[in-house]
């Protein structure tokens, strides 16, 4: 099968299936991030759910798709973003009198808006490792690309 | 016994990482060796018959294991991830210029 | 509001904030990392004050209680730590203003710059033995980073090196803190201390020792260990060579590996024999690898593994003097060889060379760059005014007083065969006569020179601190407790 420039990327069944599944791997990484003081899971983990979605777009139809949706600017600033609110938050802290206090009322046990800081940190680490993760799968496909170019 | 396992794991990999001559293959080994790190301490935390350390509304909590080697492990997966990113794209770069993963070409420094 | 957090505070949101605006305007990351840099030195020289008399500052990060919540401990050693990695840090930062114009992508180096620096600050102020190995982490990362910061041939080999070799440290330092943490179910330093103390040491501490040993000696550079140094060192730009030989062999090898052995474990008479070999063993093969160099900044590196093996020998003695002595000349190390590790930058950006063979004559053309590097290269090789005299005059003495004679005369050779080696630096490069190919060199831009006149000061100055010595009798105190230190720390707590 011949491609055309503007047709980067696989087949059509693979196009097809990612394109219904990408938003529902997104939403399930901000499930994970947003119950993660609930249930297994967490920042880290949802985090990765979520670069996997955008990494999934880039392998379904190339990355100029892919980067359409997230620049790699974008990955940076979001990253340093990540890091920043963290940092933000254990620096609030202060007004209770502590480094990482946890200062926000911890609600009621087994609640979605419980246990203070905690669930704004893990939406924090989730664009860290999100938005990190991403800049590295890139970062490596297009050092490979660069390399081909050079051949 | 499955302490001892761990450990054998970890000289596999450190075997790996000191005959081997293709970068990618050190890699490999670093990989491992971390890999054994952290299965050796999420063991040490385990209990017999013990349960998943994950507390749910209206539960006992009744012999779960240990929960602080899980969390610390999932740091250390988090620092070797980019140690192995960092080492992985410097094989890349070192590939680009040399043309070559045999380490035993690439040499020029010396001493 | 403690300034215990701060440490680690400050050189993170300065690298964040770095990278997120650094992109955008150009001369924000130079302001930015010096103030950073400028405010650590500020504070960790307060800090000194706030241990005076032996005191312990135990901060609880998020308010829980240090067995089970993460703690900051600030104590004598910590403090004579942190001044020593701020000092060196901000003058390194003033050099690089200038110097990396050479480089693209000024405000990744100050990201990567910063990171490293939060990564020895937090291993230096954390009581909290698995919070150390990230932040070990941190800075090794940042390190591996930087080395390969140039991406040419030499520096991803060496790079590729460290690398390697530096994450089988942290494994194997990360199997210690597994088994420590095995045998006494808690991370807190002093925590662990005192259960060591309550159960007594087991078998399995026999184990872990030497796992510290190997993890440990390998990021302070020891010999059997020591493969990476030479190629990481004289790859790296000059500012970041200058921090790993200055601060970040000390931080990550000798202060973790003192902390842990001293204050966690506690140190017997064989450990100690132990320590006392391996610091001889560098302090004499560094300097005969030495000695045969022509690369500049290769030299350097082995002389790095040749006074790292003092300070441990020093510290290995385990006597009151002999400790001080090391510890003395940890600091003096730090002030000269980042000294002589700027000048070796300032010569390859003005001449693009690095071989002695090639140089000749630069001090007539470069007279900040030549006075600097011959104060610093008498102070190196024991010439008695300047401060490596006194440090390394104390070690001998103290080797002496021990008993140890054997020591203390290879100390003393070392130190001839040092002292030989930078005649020689001296003679090829600086003075002779000037080769032809550098007539029109000029010397180097104002910020360069500053920070190099700065050092050169410490340099000569360096020696009075032995008058007024509660900077050092405090980190010496400490190590000379042992394993007082969990009563310490859990009593400041209350």
């Amino acid at each position: 099968m011949s491609k055309g420039p503007k047709e980067a990327g696989m087949t059509l069944i693979v196009k097809t299936i990612t394109r219904l599944t990408v938003g529902l791997i997104l939403l399930y990484g901000i499930y994970i991030v947003t119950h993660g003081h609930l249930t297994p899971g967490g920042g880290f983990a949802g985090g990765v759910i979520i670069a996997l979605s955008f990494i999934h777009l880039t392998l379904a139809f190339g990355k100029e798709v892919a980067l359409k949706k997230l620049s790699k600017e974008g990955t940076s600033i979001l990253d340093s973003l990540g890091a920043l609110i963290f940092l933000a938050i254990a620096i609030l802290g202060f007004t209770g009198g502590y480094f990482f206090l946890n200062f926000i009322n911890k609600g009621v046990p087994f609640r979605l808006l419980s246990a203070g800081i905690i669930p704004l940190c893990n939406i924090a680490i989730a664009l860290k490792v999100g938005a990190g993760l991403f800049a590295i799968f890139m970062g490596l496909v297009f050092l490979k690309i660069l390399d081909k170019d050079k051949k | 016994m499955i302490y001892f396992l761990c450990m054998v794991l970890f000289a596999i990999g450190l075997y790996g990482v000191l005959r081997k001559r293709n970068l990618v293959k050190i890699i490999l080994g670093l990989v491992i060796i971390e890999y054994a790190t952290h299965l050796l301490f999420i063991l040490i935390g385990y209990r017999m018959n013990g349960r998943a350390p994950i507390l749910a509304e209206g539960e006992v909590i009744a012999n779960i294991v240990d929960p602080l080697p899980q969390a610390l492990v999932l740091t250390a997966i988090v620092i070797s991830l980019g140690v192995t990113a960092l080492v992985v794209s410097l094989a890349i770069r070192i590939y680009d210029r040399y043309r070559t993963f045999d380490i035993t070409k690439i040499r020029r420094l010396r001493g | 509001m403690s300034i215990l957090p701060l440490f680690v505070a400050i050189p993170l949101a300065g690298a964040f904030l770095t990278s997120l605006l650094g992109r955008r305007f150009k001369g924000l990351p130079d302001i930015l990392s010096n103030l950073c840099t400028a405010s650590l030195c500020v504070i960790s020289i307060v800090s000194i004050g706030m241990v005076r008399g032996g005191s312990t500052l135990v901060y609880k990060l998020g308010g829980w209680m240090p067995p089970i919540g993460i703690s900051l401990v600030l104590d004598g050693f910590s403090s004579f730590m942190l001044v020593t990695v701020n000092l060196v840090a901000l003058l390194v930062n003033i050099y690089s203003i200038n110097y990396m114009l050479r480089y693209t992508a000024k405000w990744k180096f100050y990201t990567l710059f910063l990171l490293m620096i939060a990564g020895m600050n937090g291993v230096v102020i954390t009581g909290d033995l698995f919070n150390l190995y990230v932040f070990l982490e941190i800075a090794a990362i940042a390190s591996y980073a930087l080395v390969a910061f140039g991406i040419e041939h030499e520096e991803l080999e060496a790079s590729f090196k460290y690398a390697v070799m530096g994450s089988i440290a942290s494994s194997f330092i990360l199997l210690g803190i597994i088994f420590l943490y095995s045998y006494t179910s808690t991370l807190n330093m002093a925590d662990i201390g005192r259960v060591l103390l309550d159960k007594g040491p087991g078998r399995i501490i026999g184990f872990i020792i030497p796992m510290f040993i190997f993890g440990f000696g390998l990021k302070a550079a020891l010999v059997p260990f020591h493969a990476w140094l030479p190629d990481a060192h004289p790859a790296a730009p000059a500012p970041i060579s200058a921090m790993l030989s200055g601060v970040l062999i000390k931080s990550l090898g000798v202060y973790a590996l003192c902390r842990i052995l001293f204050n966690v474990i506690g140190v017997g008479e064989s450990l100690s024999l132990v320590l006392m070999f391996l610091g001889a063993i560098s302090m004499v093969v560094g300097v005969f690898l030495a000695v045969g160099q022509w690369d500049l900044k290769r030299l350097l590196a082995y002389h790095s593994i040749s006074q790292i093996g003092y300070v441990i020998l020093g510290i290995g003695l385990g006597t009151p003097l002999g400790i001080l002595g090391g510890l003395f000349h940890l600091f003096n190390h730090s002030i000269f060889k980042s000294l002589l590790f700027l000048n070796s930058g300032s010569v390859e950006y003005a001449t693009g060379t690095r071989d002695l063979q090639k140089m000749g004559g630069l001090a007539s053309k470069m007279p900040v760059t030549g006075t600097t590097n011959l104060i610093a290269s008498m102070s190196i090789a024991g010439i008695p005014p300047f401060n490596g005299f006194w440090s390394k005059l104390i070690i001998i003495i103290a080797a002496v007083q021990a008993g140890r004679f054997g020591y203390a005369f290879w100390a003393v050779l070392a130190s001839i065969l040092t002292l030989a080696s930078f005649m020689k630096v001296m003679k090829y490069g600086f003075y002779g006569k000037l080769n032809e190919a550098f007539n029109n060199i000029k010397e180097v831009p104002l910020f360069m020179r500053l920070s190099v006149v700065i050092l050169a000061i410490i340099c000569v100055a360096g020696g009075l601190l032995l008058l007024n010595g509660i900077f050092l009798e405090g980190a010496r105190d400490v190590l000379l407790n042992g394993t007082k230190y969990a009563a310490v720390v859990l009593r400041a707590v209350k």
